[in-house]
C-alpha cells in the first residue's frame, strides 16, 4: 500500500473505540498515501461509521493516533478538520435553499466569500457536471444529482483528503456508476485522497487500495487485485467476512 | 471578513432565509400569541383585578399587563423550535457539517444561539406591532429599550432550547419538553398574572414562580418597555442564560457523543 506520501493522506494508529462494552474498532491501523484511492470495505456493523466519526472529529479520539494530512485530529482538530472535505451517509443539503445557495453557506464555514467563494462553486460545480443546475433549489434534484451537489460542496476549501461514507446508497445503479467513476476521477487527477466507505464490491477498481473492515477489525489491506488475487473480490469478501461472521 | 465571522454571518442567513421559507411557523408564532391578546384576555379582565405595581405607575388593562409575557412566550416557542430543528439537524446530519467546520465547536453553537435569537427578537417586535394596531400603546422610547432585554430573554430561551436539544436524542420525544418545559414555564411564571396574584394562591407556587428564570426575562422586558431596568431580573436572567450555555456546550462535547451510536 502506498506509504511514501502519507503525509498528504490519513494514517491511523492502533485506535480502538468502544461504545460501553462493545468494541466498534479494535486496534485499527492503516495507512492511505497523498493521491490514492481507498475503498473501505465492510459489510453493515462492520465500524465504518465510528471510523468516520473519529476521523471527522464527532466522536472523541480514542486512544491510538488519527492523523489527516498529517494533523493529529486530538491535538489540531481545526487543522485536521480544514484539510478533510466529507460526504456523509445521510443527506446534508438543505432543501429549501438553491444548490448555490447550499454551497455558500457550507463555503462561508469554511472562511470563504465574495467572490473567492462564487469562482470555487462554479469550479467545483463544473467538475461534477452540475454547473447548469446552481440555480435550481435542492429539492428539485434527483438522488444522484444531490450527492454529485455534496461531492461538489466537499471540494470547496480545496481539501487534500475526501471521506465518502457509503455515498451510492439509495442511488440507481447509473447515478451509482457515474458518482463512482467521478471520484475515482479526482484521485487519479486531482491528486486527492479519497477515502470511500461501503459495502459494494462493484465499486472497487483493481487498481484501488483496500481495506476490508469486519467487526472492528482490519482483515486485509493491499490493493483490490492484490486482496483478490485473480479470483472474484465478491467471493473473496464473502469469504472473509462469512467465515467469521 | 476573519472566518468566525463568515461563518457567523451564514449560519444567520441560514436560519432568517429558513423562517421565511416556513410561513406557517410565523404565522403561528404569531396567532398565538394573539389568541391570548384578543381572546384570553377579555375573558380575564373580568376575573383579574390588577393593583398598580411597577413598572406601572397607574392603572393599567389586563391586555396591557400581558404583553411583555406574551412576547416572552413568542420567545419561549421560538427557543423551543429552534432545539427542535436542532434535533431534526441532528437525525438528518445536517449538524454533522456544521460540527465538521474547522472552528471551535462553542463558537458554532453560539452561531445558532445567536441566529434562533434574532428570529426571537424579531417575532416579538411583529407582535408588538399587531400589538399596538389592536391598541395596546407602551412609551413609544419603551420599543427601543425592550431591545436588550427582548434579546436577553432570546438568548436565554435560546440556551434552554440548546441545552435540552444536546439531551433529547429522538424527534418523538420532544412531545414531553411541552408538557415538561413549555407549560409549566409559561403558567408558573408572571408572564399571565403578576407574582402577588401567586402569593395570594399558595407559597409553593410563589416560590416556584420567583424562582423560574422564565418569570425574570418577563420581567426584565417588562420593565424596560417602561424605560425602566430591573438589574435583579438582569442579573437571573443572565445567570439562567450561562448556567443553561454550559449545560449545551458539556451536552454538545464530541467525549459524550454528538451522533447517534451505532
Amino acid at each position: 500500500m502506498a506509504t511514501n506520501s502519507a503525509a498528504a493522506g490519513l494514517s491511523l494508529q492502533g485506535v480502538t473505540y468502544r461504545y460501553g462494552p462493545r468494541v466498534a474498532l479494535d486496534e485499527v491501523s492503516f495507512e492511505v498515501g497523498g493521491g490514492r484511492f481507498c475503498a473501505l470495505l465492510g459489510p453493515n456493523g462492520a465500524g465504518k461509521s465510528t471510523l468516520f466519526a473519529l476521523l471527522t472529529g464527532l466522536l472523541a479520539p480514542p486512544p491510538g493516533s488519527v492523523r489527516v494530512a498529517g494533523h493529529d485530529i486530538r491535538t489540531h482538530p481545526t487543522r485536521a478538520l480544514a484539510c478533510l472535505g466529507v460526504v456523509f451517509q445521510s443527506a446534508t443539503l438543505d432543501l429549501d435553499l438553491t444548490v448555490e445557495q447550499n454551497l455558500r453557506y457550507f463555503a462561508a464555514l469554511h472562511g470563504l466569500a465574495g467572490r473567492e467563494a462564487g469562482l470555487r462553486i462554479s469550479a467545483a460545480l463544473e467538475r461534477l457536471g452540475m454547473a447548469e443546475r446552481a440555480r435550481e433549489p435542492a429539492r428539485a434534484l434527483n438522488g444522484g444529482h444531490r450527492r454529485r451537489t455534496e461531492i461538489a460542496r466537499a471540494l470547496l476549501h480545496g481539501p487534500q483528503v475526501l471521506l465518502l461514507d457509503e455515498p451510492t446508497v439509495g442511488l440507481d445503479a447509473a447515478a451509482r456508476a457515474g458518482i463512482t467513476a467521478h471520484v475515482h476521477a479526482l484521485a487519479r487527477e486531482d491528486g486527492l485522497t479519497v477515502l470511500w466507505a461501503t459495502h459494494l464490491v462493484d465499486e472497487v477498481a483493481p487498481e484501488d487500495d483496500l481495506i476490508i473492515l469486519h467487526q472492528g477489525r482490519v482483515l486485509r489491506q493491499a490493493t483490490a487485485a492484490e486482496v483478490a488475487q485473480g479470483a472474484s473480490l465478491s467471493e473473496v469478501f464473502l469469504g472473509l467476512t462469512g467465515a467469521e461472521a | 471578513m476573519k472566518g468566525p465571522l463568515l461563518a457567523l454571518r451564514a449560519i444567520v442567513a441560514r436560519e432568517a432565509l429558513r423562517f421565511v421559507h416556513q410561513r406557517e411557523r410565523f404565522l403561528a408564532a404569531l396567532v398565538r400569541p394573539l389568541v391570548w391578546l384578543l381572546v384570553f384576555a377579555a375573558g380575564f379582565r373580568a376575573a383579574l383585578g390588577l393593583s398598580i405595581t411597577p413598572p406601572y405607575s397607574t392603572y393599567i388593562e389586563y391586555e396591557t399587563y400581558i404583553v411583555p409575557g406574551l412576547c416572552g412566550m413568542i420567545l419561549l416557542f421560538n427557543g423551543m423550535q429552534s432545539s427542535l430543528s436542532l434535533v431534526y439537524d441532528r437525525e438528518m446530519g445536517s449538524m454533522r457539517l456544521l460540527l465538521t467546520a474547522p472552528l471551535p465547536r462553542w463558537w458554532l453553537l453560539l452561531c445558532k444561539l445567536l441566529a434562533g435569537t434574532l428570529v426571537g427578537v424579531l417575532q416579538a417586535y411583529a407582535f408588538l406591532a399587531l400589538a399596538w394596531v389592536w391598541g395596546v400603546r407602551l412609551p413609544p422610547l419603551g420599543y427601543l429599550a425592550a431591545l436588550p432585554a427582548l434579546v436577553a430573554a432570546g438568548l436565554m430561551l435560546g440556551a434552554l432550547g440548546l441545552a435540552l436539544s444536546s439531551r433529547i436524542r429522538q424527534l418523538e420525544n420532544f412531545a414531553g419538553v411541552m408538557n415538561f418545559v413549555i407549560f409549566p414555564m409559561f403558567f408558573l411564571s408572571s408572564a399571565l398574572y403578576p407574582l402577588w396574584r401567586m402569593q395570594e394562591a399558595g407559597r409553593v407556587l410563589h416560590t416556584l414562580c420567583a424562582l423560574n428564570p422564565f418569570t425574570h426575562a418577563v420581567e426584565l422586558v417588562r420593565f424596560a418597555l417602561y424605560l425602566q431596568s430591573n438589574p435583579a431580573a438582569l442579573l437571573w436572567t443572565t445567570l439562567a442564560t450561562l448556567v443553561l450555555l454550559a449545560l449545551a456546550l458539556r451536552g454538545y462535547d464530541p467525549a459524550r457523543g454528538v451522533v447517534r451510536k451505532g
